[in-house]
């Protein structure tokens, strides 16, 4: 299949919904293998820290977390983007159902670093440049929330939502580069894709596999909300009705 | 784990208790729909076999 198909293709919420039947076992699977290894992994085989000892342990938690935050967020930028220039439903789709997986991963990172922070920094919380910015973040998401919830007509709510995605995507940059434009109590990261890690491989694997399945898990839970909303929104087409019918839900 | 397993497991525990609660609430949510789903499929079918409109 070429893009030009693959775009004209995504336009139909059926084909998205027959094409990804398998999608939350396949991206399920994965999610649970890699986070078990790479959890059991970071908690019971990783060397401790020669600074911060075993405290460091919630690395594995905190920065996949704080990762697909962000990404989440990109996503939905993305969404509200293809949603405003192409009117793709499906587009909206998307923009609705990452928020509350989003919204409480970027909860999750403020709280496993705020429980860092206090053994490694002293503190459950510092004004500094990146948890000030992941904070706006989670407001980013709840306020996608209430907007959507506020506006009755859903084409309408989709804009909207799409507006308020598109002019927070300002605020990914600067979490991401915050701990090097300013004078932070926040390190810098913990690996890039460009550079070689710091840490031995024995601490920095168990990461890697700790990332790549919260990736997965975002893929699972995604495909999974996103099929049910597009059963609930399609609700008055006969294939919708021939599902439900049929039990196939 | 040197005086630090206190932060350690609120940390993981947290973890656990949020991504347990996006697997279950996806789950709950398809159920309660499949179920509100039928029903109303069930007294459309019902409406239409006694002549009734059920177009809106």
């Amino acid at each position: 299949m070429g893009l030009r198909e693959l775009w004209h293709r995504l336009g139909s919420p059926r084909w998205f919904y027959t094409m990804s039947r398998n999608w939350p076992w396949i991206f399920g699977g994965l999610a649970m293998a890699l986070l078990l290894t790479g959890t059991l992994w970071g908690l019971a085989f990783a060397p401790p820290d020669y600074q911060q000892g075993n405290s460091f342990r919630i690395m594995y938690v905190h920065v996949p977390t704080s990762m697909i935050a962000q990404s989440a967020y990109i996503v939905m930028g993305v969404a509200g983007f293809m949603l405003l220039v192409w009117r793709m439903k499906l587009a909206d789709m998307v923009l609705a159902t990452v928020v509350p997986f989003g919204m409480s991963m970027t909860a999750l990172s403020l709280f496993t670093g705020a429980v860092w922070g206090r053994p490694s920094w002293g503190t459950w919380w510092e004004w500094d440049a990146r948890t000030t910015s992941m904070l706006v973040l989670l407001f980013l998401y709840f306020g996608l929330y209430a907007l959507r919830q506020a506006i009755p007509r859903q084409e309408t709510a989709g804009r909207a939502c799409a507006v308020l995605a598109l002019l927070g995507m300002i605020n990914i940059p600067i979490i991401k580069y915050s701990v090097d434009w300013w004078l932070t109590l926040h390190q810098s990261a913990s690996f890039t894709l460009t550079e070689a890690p710091a840490m031995p491989i024995s601490m920095w694997f168990p990461l890697l596999l700790n990332v790549l399945g919260i990736y997965c898990l975002f893929g699972a839970t995604l495909s999974s909300r996103l099929r049910l909303e597009i059963l609930k929104r399609e609700a008055s087409t006969q294939w919708t009705r021939d599902i439900i019918l049929g039990g196939r839900l | 784990m040197g005086g630090h397993g206190l932060y350690v497991w609120l940390a993981y525990g947290a973890t656990v208790v949020v991504v347990l609660a996006n697997v279950v609430s996806i789950r709950f949510a398809r159920r309660r729909y499949a179920r509100e789903a039928l029903a109303l499929e069930r007294r459309k079918e019902t409406a239409q076999a006694a002549g009734l409109d059920v177009s809106a």
